[in-house]
C-alpha cells in the first residue's frame, strides 16, 4: 500500500546542499506532517517524493520497490499545489477527469468517478464551471477532487492552505482531516504552520535547514521536544526561553516555559518572578500578558479567561517547575 | 475621472486627438468613394463627371479581378499558418534555457527590423536568383536543377518572403504567452500522467490560444495589404496579383483614378468579411 521510505536521500542545486542525507520511513495510512520555516528544504522534499525534482543521491521506496527513477506519473503518488495549478480553459468536470483520460480510462467509468469525487467534495453543482468562476475554497476542494479520483498510494500536500482566509483555512483543515480519515489513504502535507501540524498530523516531521529536527506525534513534540528548535517552533505562542543566571538554578544553559505553563499572580508571591505588564492581548478565551520580568527578561504568559491585569501593573510569574524544559548551551534538551 | 466636472474637462481635452484621428480616416475614404462614382482619366480628360456604379461593374468584371482576390487569400492564409505553426515551434525552443540565449532571441526577432522592400530584394537577388542565388546553388551541389523560385513558384516565393518578415511578430507574441504559462500546471499535468505531446495539446496549445488570436488578427490587417514585396519580385506577373496591386495598377499604370477608387472600396469589403470570419472563428477565445 501506500509506504514511503527515504534512504539517505540528499538534494544539491549546483553546489549548493539543501538536503544532507536524510532518512524518513512513512507508514501506510498515516497522516504526515512536514513543518519548518519558510527555506528549510520542506517543499523540496516533497517534490523529490513526487519525482518532480531528482535526488542528487540516495533512494526513495515507495511500497518497498525502489522509485528513484520512476517518472512522477508512474509512482501513483498524486500531488496538490499551492496554487491548485487548475487547468483554467476545462470545466470543473474535465479538470478533475484529466488524470483519468491520461490514464486511457473508459469514459462511461470515468464519469461515474468524476462524479463520486464531485459528491465527497461537494462540487456536484459546480463540474461545468470554469476554475476562474470558483472561490479560493472551491478550486482547493477541484484540486483535491482530481487528487483523489485516481486512487493513488498516496497524497502530496503543498502548502495547500496558504492562498485561503483564516476562517475558510479552518474549514478546509477539518475537511481534509475527514477525508484522511474515509480514505485512510497516506497523506504527505507540507506547511509553516505549526496549528495545520499539530492539528492534522499523526506524525510530524520537523524540518530546519533540510535537516530533520525531530519527528513524532504532535504531542510528543509539544511534551518532549528535542532541541530548543523544536520546542521554540512547537506551540503558539513561542516558548520563553529564559538563560544566565535562572537557568544556571536548573543546571542549564537556558530553560524553556510555555506560557501556558505559569503561574501568575498579582500578590507578591515567595518565590515568584516579578514583572511589569507591558501589552495584553484579550482573546476572551485566554489573555496573553507580555511581562518584563527584569532579568528573566520579557515573558509572554497565557492566562485563562479574562484576567484584570494592565499596562503597567506589577504582577509575580512562578514557573510550573514539572514543565520546564532545560537545554544545553548547543540547544540540546537535558535529560531530567 | 469620477465626477461630472473632471469627465467634461477629459471629453474637452481627448477631443483635438479624436477630431484629427476622425478626419484622417474619413477625408480619404470620402474621397475614394467619391472617385469610385466619377470618370476620371488625369491623362486622357481629367474629370468627366458622374458614371454611377460603371466603375464598380467594370472592376469586378475584368478577368484579373477573382485571381487577384484569391492570390490575396491564399497568400494571406498561408502567411498565416506558418507563421502561427512556426512561431509556436519556435517560441517553444526559445523558452528552453541555453546557452546564448539572449544573442538567439535578438537574431530571431532582427528580421522584423529590416523594411519590406530590402528584405524583398534580399531574397529574390541573393536567395532565389536562378543563375546566382544560394538556392541555386544549393540545387546544384545535389545536382538538381535550380528553380526559378519567382516564375515557376512565385506565390510559394513570396508567401516564404513575407512569413521570413512576419515569423518574428509571432514567435515574440507566442514567446511572452508561452512564458506566462504556470509551471505548477505542467507539473500537474506531468503528475496527471500526461505525456510531453499530451501536455502540449492539452495544456500548453489552450494557454496559447488568445496569443495566437492576436497574431492572427493583427496580422490580417497587415497582410492584407502587402505590396512592396511583390512590386520588387515579380510586379505583380506570375500570378501574384493581389487585390491591393490590382488597384495599384488601375490607377497608376492605367491612370484610371475611378476605376482604382472603386476596387479600394472593395477592398475595404473583402477586409471586412475577412475580419468578420475571423471575429467568429477566434473571437471568443477573447472572452474567457
Amino acid at each position: 500500500m501506500g509506504t514511503i521510505t527515504l534512504k539517505q536521500v540528499t538534494k544539491s542545486f549546483g553546489d549548493t546542499q539543501v538536503i544532507p542525507p536524510l532518512d524518513l520511513q512513512i507508514n501506510d495510512g498515516e497522516f504526515v506532517v512536514f513543518v519548518g520555516p519558510s527555506g528549510c528544504g520542506k517543499s523540496t522534499l516533497l517534490r523529490l517524493i513526487a519525482g518532480l525534482e531528482d535526488v542528487t543521491s540516495g533512494h526513495i521506496e515507495i511500497d518497498g520497490a525502489d522509485a528513484t527513477n520512476i517518472p512522477p506519473s508512474k509512482r501513483g503518488l498524486s500531488m496538490v499545489f499551492q496554487s491548485y495549478a487548475l487547468y483554467p480553459h476545462m470545466s470543473v468536470r474535465k479538470n478533475i477527469a484529466f488524470p483519468l483520460k491520461m490514464a486511457g480510462i473508459e469514459p462511461e467509468i470515468a464519469k461515474k468517478k468524476v462524479e463520486d469525487a464531485a459528491q465527497v467534495l461537494n462540487l456536484t453543482d459546480y463540474l461545468e464551471r470554469r476554475p476562474g468562476q470558483l472561490s479560493g475554497g472551491q478550486r482547493q476542494r477541484v484540486a483535491i477532487g482530481r487528487a483523489i479520483v485516481r486512487e493513488p498510494e498516496a497524497f502530496l500536500f503543498d502548502e495547500p492552505l496558504s492562498n485561503l482566509d483564516a476562517a475558510l483555512r479552518v474549514n478546509m483543515r477539518l475537511e481534509i482531516s475527514e477525508l484522511h480519515q474515509e480514505l485512510a489513504t497516506t497523506m504527505i502535507y507540507v506547511t509553516h504552520d505549526q496549528v495545520e501540524a499539530m492539528t492534522m498530523a499523526d506524525k510530524i516531521v520537523v524540518l530546519q535547514a533540510g535537516v530533520i529536527e525531530q519527528v513524532g506525534s504532535p504531542l510528543e513534540l509539544y511534551s518532549s521536544p528535542a532541541n530548543r528548535f523544536v520546542a521554540g517552533f512547537i506551540g503558539s505562542p513561542k516558548m520563553n526561553f529564559i538563560e544566565g543566571e535562572t537557568a544556571a538554578k536548573y543546571d542549564a544553559h537556558a530553560i524553556g516555559v510555555r506560557p501556558e505553563h505559569f503561574i501568575l499572580s498579582n500578590k507578591q508571591t515567595k518565590d515568584g518572578w516579578e514583572g511589569k505588564v507591558e501589552v495584553s492581548e484579550h482573546l476572551g478565551s485566554d489573555t496573553f500578558f507580555h511581562i518584563n520580568a527584569g532579568k528573566q527578561g520579557v515573558l509572554t504568559v497565557r492566562a485563562i479567561g479574562e484576567y484584570a491585569l494592565r499596562h503597567g501593573d506589577a504582577c509575580w510569574v512562578k514557573p510550573d517547575e514539572d514543565r520546564i524544559h532545560r537545554f544545553d548551551a548547543a540547544g540540546l534538551t537535558l535529560g531530567s | 475621472m469620477a465626477t461630472q466636472n473632471s469627465r467634461s474637462a477629459a471629453r474637452l481635452m481627448l477631443a483635438p486627438a479624436v477630431i484629427l484621428l476622425l478626419g484622417w480616416m474619413l477625408v480619404p475614404l470620402t474621397m475614394t468613394l467619391w472617385f469610385s462614382f466619377r470618370k476620371y482619366l488625369p491623362l486622357r480628360g481629367g474629370d468627366q463627371g458622374w458614371v454611377g456604379l460603371d466603375n464598380y461593374v467594370r472592376f469586378v468584371s475584368s478577368s484579373s479581378f477573382w485571381p487577384s482576390v484569391q492570390t490575396t487569400l491564399i497568400i494571406v492564409g498561408g502567411v498565416l499558418v506558418i507563421t502561427v505553426v512556426f512561431g509556436v515551434l519556435l517560441a517553444l525552443l526559445l523558452d528552453q534555457p541555453m546557452w546564448g540565449q539572449g544573442i538567439v532571441r535578438i537574431l530571431v526577432i532582427a528580421p522584423f527590423f529590416v523594411m519590406p522592400t530590402v528584405s524583398a530584394l534580399v531574397w529574390k537577388n541573393i536567395f532565389m536568383d536562378p543563375v546566382n542565388g544560394l538556392f541555386a546553388h544549393l540545387w546544384k551541389f545535389f545536382g538538381a536543377t535550380p528553380i526559378e523560385w519567382l516564375s515557376q513558384a512565385s506565390i510559394q516565393s513570396i508567401v516564404m518572403i513575407v512569413s521570413w518578415q512576419w515569423l518574428p511578430f509571432a514567435t515574440l507574441i507566442l514567446l511572452t504567452a508561452v512564458q506566462s504559462l504556470d509551471g505548477d500546471q505542467l507539473e500537474a499535468s506531468e503528475m496527471d500522467g500526461a505525456k510531453p505531446l499530451q501536455r502540449f495539446g492539452y495544456i500548453i496549445l489552450p494557454h496559447l490560444a488568445r496569443a495566437i488570436t492576436i497574431v492572427v488578427l493583427i496580422q490580417t490587417i497587415f497582410l492584407l495589404s502587402i505590396f512592396a514585396e511583390i512590386f520588387v519580385t515579380t510586379g505583380g506577373a506570375f500570378g501574384t496579383k493581389t487585390l491591393t496591386y490590382l488597384i495599384f495598377q488601375r490607377v497608376l499604370e492605367s491612370q484610371n483614378i475611378g476605376l482604382g477608387s472603386a476596387g479600394g472600396i472593395y477592398a475595404v469589403i473583402l477586409a471586412n468579411i475577412v475580419a468578420i470570419f475571423l471575429m467568429r472563428i477566434v473571437g471568443k477565445n477573447l472572452d474567457a
